[in-house]
């Protein structure tokens, strides 16, 4: 079929920014914003190439989410290793990072967790600079409430524990909870408010900016981003991966590198590995837009519920996983309920506005709640999962340290801990004490 | 002024009394049986809104749920509900709605800026810039985009706005979606066989396709009267089918049209929880706008919602009207409009040939066959047409209203949440969904088919289908009355867009056009879920009914590939937005989570008690309502120097019976207990598998097979689902019964030296002697008439005694305890000072049991048996679970006598300033100066005696603490044994 | 992707499990505890046989046997073969009943 030309005569003036492989050269910024504008936009090209495969690579990342984007953008920039290709089964950016609730934070017990993610929110708030790409990071505050005196000595010991690795954390009353969000019903729900803890740093970012922006940056870096090619099987010799059987044949590689979230277990267990990672399904939903309300990510400690509003004005929040193992990316009735009434108990004003969509992400929901960027026991293959919910947030500092594990063969010094020893040496990382049951985190 | 207004009387009217609503502050008059959006046509209202994005003009485009531009606020009192389609709303006398996205006002907004900037503004502009400098964007862009973007305001109200809403849930053997001819048909056949049937429409009317064709309003009218008269068969109007969930399982919304502006007492929807055992989807089709510039005029509307508005509700939607088609139903409205003297223009069709043009004029309408409207024209509103007909000649109408029929889009999302294929039907230019017999039939135009006989069709043979499915066998189809045939029908002939200059928009909520989606495909946002992301297509409140389609088919044809080939994005549930407190349902607010409350609640309200949430107990927290720290101390130390009673009816309490039950609870718990002699206790301490302290209790052994188990409050149903699960999965085959006695018994605990004096009065025929009845000792009593149990068990460090009677005579019991042991000084006490006094003597609750912590960590390592097998007992031996750095039960006390040691506080190394650990309780010492706490510590057994820095940022507090032992308190424990 | 790819893997999501003692009821009446195919080790199996139960999942996308506990009916245990993809319940059996896999997952 025809193309409508509506602009041909303009675009014919204009040389695009073009590179070799048809890319978009140009940087992104508001006086080319101005000058395509002028000249009907024309001469944007694509913003990341859509590689054919090669036949090896020195590195294969499996999945064009965030954190294979991000190691392969880290394997780039920071180590010089350019011979990298992402396979993605689909179009990238569709899994977890195109699925989440966007929040952004570093909030954790564990010290080692804290300053893993203190890391990350360090990198989100350079990354439209390191990307040249606007992700709308937004540090607008998460807010946690508490109802009980426990939950307050909980989030006390957190919050210094992170004050005295130099992280913020405030320590709000009733009163100031109030201010900072005048929805919120302090008194007349099951559990009343008694107070709550914000990290002023953080916030939300736009989720799809953040696998689009990678994906350029790491194409124009010299990676391959390799779109609708599902790794079927991880190939080995002796001991060691030599490559991967996809739906476009077989490309080799010296390192492979499983970035696939929810599907690590199906992958690993193609060269016969069992991983201490269950795939559950964590719901989300959007309301319809409205004019601001809500600004600040705001979870509440009495049910399981968090919402923060976005730049376009729908409220996006979201509760607990289902509680069983689920590769299915949809929602349910029952959790939708139960998510509205914890919605509504904590924020009663929300009653008539109206919820647009429910979907669900799959989670690689780790043993003891915690990643995993791990050599394994198969000599080349390196594992970036086990993010349970917390992979998006973990997108910069992920994509970092996983690229310095495969470069240099040490693990980064945030992400030591993170290995698949663990499990075996009892070294748990379980931030809720919830124990060797992935449904509970 | 608008052309649009109301010509005579519709089907929908329910009498002529006048109907006053305002709008925007002004006042106007419409018609019982009117829509909001009917009622703005009436009065000629013709901008109604503003544009999501460049905040353009936008008038009622649609008659349904489909809505993409008429969104306004409805406002009660102090109450807003932003975001209602006008075309969904029904009028009642003193409405008050008000247009949205606009400031100040609808006519003069400021940000209508945006529209002559919108060259500036194309699709993900903002991922472009926006970068420098870097501190501006949260303190200046975002705010701005904010302010922008959004749609209606919310009144910051935290009282709830409504009545709670109402959950059902039903039972039926079939769920028909729609009660167009289709599903009408359906549910006539397969209700007068007797099966259980509802049939949900989401039109406050009866009858989809059939109400728009008066031909038909006689087969309606007596099918439906038939239809009411089976008393199996539900019918649910103004309900949408929300989601598909699987397992038979539906979501349904039901709402009530307000019919006075009275306070509102009950609910407006209700949500319905539907299980079926199978499904007819005849949920009809969505008729679609072609893309060209201009089609977002106010006065351009869809020409099928244009025909409802004229049957329905006598209202003509112009006074000089086109119609631009591909297709023969557009010709419907022209012929009515015809019919009832409202002037149409033109016929514009870009086929060169149909049946329906020849009936058309035939009948003396104007179709320029085989052209196109290049362009509407206006500034505010429609002006005129600018049209090229066959022969390539342009020529300009003037009209101020154009009706726009792209086509019909069948409604796929139902049929593709239960999993349905979707093919390309090229006669419709649409997917059709195809759904597995098992789960149900797609019926109707849904199924591809048109005309109304065929779907009545259509209907009747998904019904029979289902029939057999579900096992009827050949049916019997009940009497039909007679309907009028299908007329000859033209083939539609794609037409998506209409390119030219100027805007043409596939999303007019989100103002994406169609250069909008090519420029996301050129920078490689070419897969339909990146374009949908990239420029929002698809994703405002109306969810792309109208134009999706068009948008994907653009995407398709500057792609150069098959619409089957682009696909379209996964139609999420809900098909109507669902409101917050629909979903929530009446669990809500006070009724979030249930409230347990203890045998003796009253007793403890009326002595003044402020109960405190402990799990979802409400326990005594303190006897006052002033729960600062010297009322808490004031009864804790009256336990340590006299005597006191507590509730402790909220611990678990699980029996275990049966002859393998001590070989049993040896294998649940890490420390022996087939050893413990009747009549005694023992404190029993349970692992996870993983090595991990699970819970911790007391268990008395009450006869040889005959096992009493307590808990801790919080952990009573997680240690109850431990022990069945493995009773039943790893120990299946033997001879073991878990009871869950929990609620059966109060509990009290009566402490402090005087506790033996006290009980030994009240307790019938019982020495309590430590000959007779010595620490943890275990018996069965009779307190004040009834059998109880008595328990030597202490958790405060005193001499003590619990005391258990069945709940039902727990008041009877506690009265007289409390009357008879007054005198002698008893004394009731809360949780605030039981937790004083564990704290001090080092027992561990929560805070300690935190799902982290090992037996050794705690110091119970010696407790678990060295032989054997147990839950945990391999798991616990794994090297980072032993010494070393692990955190382990330390008490803590500041130097200081002063100074308050909180919660949470951290402890550090005093020389590299490191963080060791954290204080897990703290409280004010009974009978010492200063507070006393406990901490898990690095290393913690090895540091008693150290001194390290306690540091607290968040209260700005550091100051020097001394390890000790985790017993503050009679280390020797003499008291208990006293 | 053509139009046979675009398909939503279906058709079920919200689970209704069959008890054996109380009838068809709703997942919310029910707690799951995870994969039902591992069986605990006997007690001198040693730490990594341990290790390997506790931890190491197959986690398989399509059919998999898992526990559900009646929490909120007859507190029985089920074994309840589901597929994580559709959510199909094959089959639903008591611990001590013989497990019914389907054919292709066996």
């Amino acid at each position: 079929m025809r193309e409508p030309t509506t602009n041909v005569k303009i675009q014919l003036k204009r040389t695009p920014n073009v590179r070799s492989d048809g890319t978009d050269s140009g940087d992104y910024g508001l006086l080319r914003l101005l000058r395509e504008g002028i000249f009907g936009h024309g001469g944007w090209r694509p913003a990341w190439h859509k590689a054919q495969p090669r036949a090896h690579y020195r590195v294969l990342v499996i999945g064009g989410g965030g954190q294979g984007l991000a190691t392969a953008h880290a394997l780039a920039t920071l180590h010089g290793i350019t011979d990298v290709a992402v396979l993605e089964k689909g179009p990238i950016g569709l899994g977890n990072v195109g699925r989440n609730t966007t929040i952004i934070r570093s909030n954790y017990f564990h010290p080692d967790n804290v300053r893993f993610y203190e890391h990350s929110l360090q990198l989100w708030e350079q990354l439209e600079r390191t990307l040249n790409f606007n992700v709308m990071v937004s540090q607008r505050g998460t807010l946690n409430l508490f109802h009980t005196e426990a939950q307050r000595d909980l989030f006390t010991r957190r919050a210094n524990g992170m004050r005295l690795q130099d992280v913020d954390a405030v320590p709000l009353d009733r009163k100031e909870v109030k201010s900072l969000v005048p929805l919120v019903d302090l008194d007349h729900g099951r559990f009343p408010v008694l107070g709550g803890f914000l990290q002023p740093r953080g916030g939300t970012v736009r989720h799809d900016a953040v696998a689009w922006g990678y994906a350029r940056a790491a194409s124009r870096a010299g990676v391959d981003i390799v779109e609708h090619c599902e790794v079927r099987r991880i190939v080995t010799a002796g001991g060691r991966v030599t490559g991967v059987e996809t739906t476009q044949g077989f490309i080799g590689a010296d390192i492979v590198c499983l970035a696939v979230a929810g599907h690590s277990s199906t992958l690993a267990s193609t060269v016969g590995l069992q991983l201490p990672i269950e795939s559950h399904v964590l719901q989300a939903f959007v309301t319809e837009a409205i004019k601001p309300v809500l600004d600040v990510v705001l979870t509440y400690g009495a049910g399981h519920f968090y919402i923060s509003q976005s730049d376009k004005g729908g409220l996006v929040f979201g509760g607990h996983i289902d509680g069983y193992n689920t590769y299915g990316q949809r929602g349910t009735l029952p959790m939708a309920e139960e998510v509205a009434a914890a919605g509504l108990t904590l924020l009663p004003g929300l009653g008539r506005v109206r919820v647009l969509r429910q979907w669900g992400g799959v989670m690689d929901m780790s043993m003891d709640g915690s990643p995993l960027i791990s050599r394994t026991p198969i000599e080349g293959l390196y594992l970036n999962g086990g993010w349970c919910y917390g992979g998006f947030k973990a997108i910069p500092a992920g994509g970092v340290a996983t690229a310095h594990l495969i470069a240099t063969g040490e693990p980064h010094a945030i992400a030591r801990h993170m290995d698949l020893d663990r499990f075996a040496d009892g070294r748990l990382i379980d931030e809720r004490g919830a124990g060797p049951y992935p449904w509970a985190h | 002024m608008s052309g649009s207004t109301r010509l005579g009387s519709g089907l929908f009217d329910r009498g002529t009394t006048p109907i006053r609503f305002r709008f925007d502050g002004t006042a106007y008059v419409g018609r019982a049986g009117d829509t909001l959006a009917a009622a703005l046509l009436a009065n000629g209202v013709q901008v109604v809104g503003r544009s999501f994005k460049y905040h353009r003009r936008r008038g009622i485009y649609t008659a349904g749920p489909e809505e993409p531009c008429a969104l306004v606020t409805l406002i009660d009192g102090k109450q807003r509900e932003p975001n209602r389609p006008a075309t969904l709303v029904p009028l009642f006398d003193g409405l008050v709605a008000e247009s949205q996205n606009r400031w100040p006002s609808l006519r003069y907004d400021v940000l209508s800026l945006f529209g002559l900037l919108s060259r500036f503004l194309p699709a993900g502009f903002y991922y472009k810039t926006f970068m420098w400098p870097a501190f501006a964007w949260e303190r200046l862009y975002e705010p701005l985009i904010r302010r922008a973007a959004g749609l209606g305001r919310l009144q910051a109200l935290t009282t709830p706005t409504t009545a709670p809403a109402e959950t059902v849930h039903d039972h039926t053997e079939v769920l028909v979606v729609g009660a167009g001819p289709a599903g009408l048909s359906a549910a006539y056949v397969l209700g007068s066989t007797g099966l259980r049937v509802i049939l949900a429409e989401q039109d406050s009317h009866l009858g989809g396709g059939t109400l728009l064709d008066p031909a038909w309003h006689a087969w309606r009218t007596a099918l439906l009267a038939r239809l009411t008269c089976l008393p199996n068969v539900r019918i649910w109007a103004q309900t949408t089918v929300i989601g598909a969930y699987g397992h038979g399982v539906y979501g349904a919304l039901e709402s009530f049209a307000r019919t006075t502006s009275a306070p509102q007492t009950a609910a407006p929807e209700r949500l319905h929880v539907v299980r079926a055992a199978a499904t007819v989807l005849a949920t009809g089709c969505v008729e679609r706008l072609i893309a060209l510039p201009g089609n977002d005029l106010p006065g351009v509307l869809l020409a099928g919602a244009a025909l409802r508005y004229l049957v329905g509700h006598g209202i003509s939607a112009g006074h000089r009207t086109a119609v631009f088609t591909n297709n023969d139903e557009a010709y419907s409205t022209a012929l009515e409009y015809m019919r009832q003297g409202s002037p149409i223009e033109a016929i514009i069709d870009v086929r060169e040939y149909s049946p329906a043009a020849d009936r058309a004029r035939g009948a003396g309408l104007t179709v320029y066959a085989g052209a196109k409207v290049e362009a509407i024209v206006g500034s505010h509103c429609v002006r005129a047409i600018r049209v090229r007909d066959r022969e390539g000649q342009r020529f300009t109408l003037a009209v101020d209203c154009v009706l726009l029929s792209g086509g019909q889009t069948p409604a796929t999302a139902l049929a593709t949440q239960l999993g349905a294929e979707l093919r390309w039907s090229s006669s419709m230019a649409a997917f059709i969904p195809d759904l597995a017999p098992v789960i149900g039939q797609v019926a109707g135009s849904t199924h591809g088919v048109c005309g109304l006989a065929s779907a009545v069709a259509d209907g009747i043979s998904a019904a029979e289908r289902i029939a057999a499915t579900l096992g009827l066998g050949a049916l019997q189809l009940p009497p039909f009355p007679p309907a009028p045939n299908d007329a000859p029908r033209g083939d539609l002939e794609p037409c998506w867009e209409i390119p030219g200059a100027g805007a043409a928009f596939v999303d007019l909520q989100h103002d994406v056009t169609t250069a909008d989606i090519r420029l996301a495909r050129r920078e490689g946002y070419e897969h339909v879920e990146h374009m949908k992301r990239y420029t929002t297509h698809g994703m405002a409140t109306d969810q792309g009914r109208i134009g999706g389609l068009v948008g994907n088919a653009v995407l398709a044809i500057a792609r150069g590939i098959d619409f089957a080939e682009v696909g379209q994005p996964k139609a999420r549930p809900f098909l109507e937005p669902v409101p917050f407190a629909a979903l929530a349902g009446g669990e809500t607010g006070a009724h979030f989570k249930p409230k347990r409350r203890l045998p003796l609640h009253d007793w403890h309200a009326a002595a003044g008690a402020t109960f405190v949430n402990a799990g979802l107990w409400l326990r005594p927290l303190v006897y006052a309502q002033d729960t600062s720290w010297s009322t808490v101390m004031a009864e804790a130390r009256h336990v340590r120097r006299e005597v006191g009673i507590t509730d402790v009816s909220s611990l678990g309490k699980i029996e275990v019976t049966g002859s393998d039950a001590a070989a049993f609870l040896d294998c649940l718990y890490a420390n022996t207990l087939s050893t413990l002699t009747m009549g005694r206790c023992r404190y029993g301490l349970m692992l996870r598998e993983d090595g991990i302290v699970l819970d911790d209790g007391t268990v008395a052994r009450l006869g040889k097979d005959h096992f009493l188990l307590t808990t801790t409050t919080v952990n009573a149903a997680t240690v109850l689902e431990h022990l069945e699960f493995h009773r039943q999965t790893v120990y299946p085959h033997w001879d073991v019964a878990i009871t869950d006695v929990g609620d059966h018994w109060a509990q009290f605990a009566v402490a402090g030296p005087l506790s033996r004096a006290l009980l030994s009065e009240i307790l019938e025929n019982t020495d309590l002697s430590n000959a007779a009845f010595p620490f943890m000792a275990a018996a069965g009593v009779r307190v004040a008439g009834i059998p109880g149990r008595l328990f030597r068990i202490s958790f405060s460090g005193e001499l003590a005694y619990e005391v258990a009677v069945p709940a039902r005579h727990a008041l009877g019991v506690w009265s007289t305890l409390i009357a008879l042991g007054t005198p002698m000084g008893l004394k009731p006490y809360g949780l605030d000072a039981l937790n004083t006094l564990r704290i001090e003597k080092g027992h561990m609750t929560g805070a300690e049991l935190n799902g982290q912590t090992t037996a050794s960590d705690l110091g119970l390592g010696r407790l678990c048996k060295a032989h054997g097998d147990y839950i945990g007992a391999t798991l616990r031996r794994r090297p980072a679970l032993n010494g070393g750095t692990r955190l382990e039960l330390v008490g803590v006390r500041p130097i200081d006598g002063e100074q308050r040691l909180r919660n949470g506080t951290h402890l550090l190394d005093p020389d590299s300033g490191a963080s060791l650990g954290f204080v897990t309780s703290a409280t004010p010492a009974t009978e010492q100066v200063g507070w006393v706490g406990l901490a898990l510590l690095s290393g913690g057994h090895a540091r008693h005696g150290q001194r390290l820095i306690a540091t607290a940022p968040i209260h700005d507090e550091t100051y020097a603490v001394d390890i000790t032992s985790p017993h503050h308190l009679d280390p020797e424990n003499t008291r208990v044994r006293g | 992707m053509n139009a046979a790819q675009a398909r939503i893997p279906g058709p079920t999501e919200m689970l209704r499990i069959q008890c054996p003692h109380c009838g068809c009821r709703d997942e919310t009446e029910f707690r799951y505890r995870g994969d039902a195919s591992i069986s605990r080790p006997l007690a001198d199996a040693g730490e990594a046989a341990f290790v390997h139960y506790v931890y190491h999942r197959n986690n398989p996308k399509g059919w998999h046997v898992e526990w559900w506990l009646h929490v909120s009916g007859c507190r029985a245990v089920l074994r309840v073969v589901r597929h994580t993809v559709t959510h199909e319940i094959h089959s639903v059996t008591l611990p001590q009943e013989p497990v019914d896999i389907p054919w292709e997952a066996r």
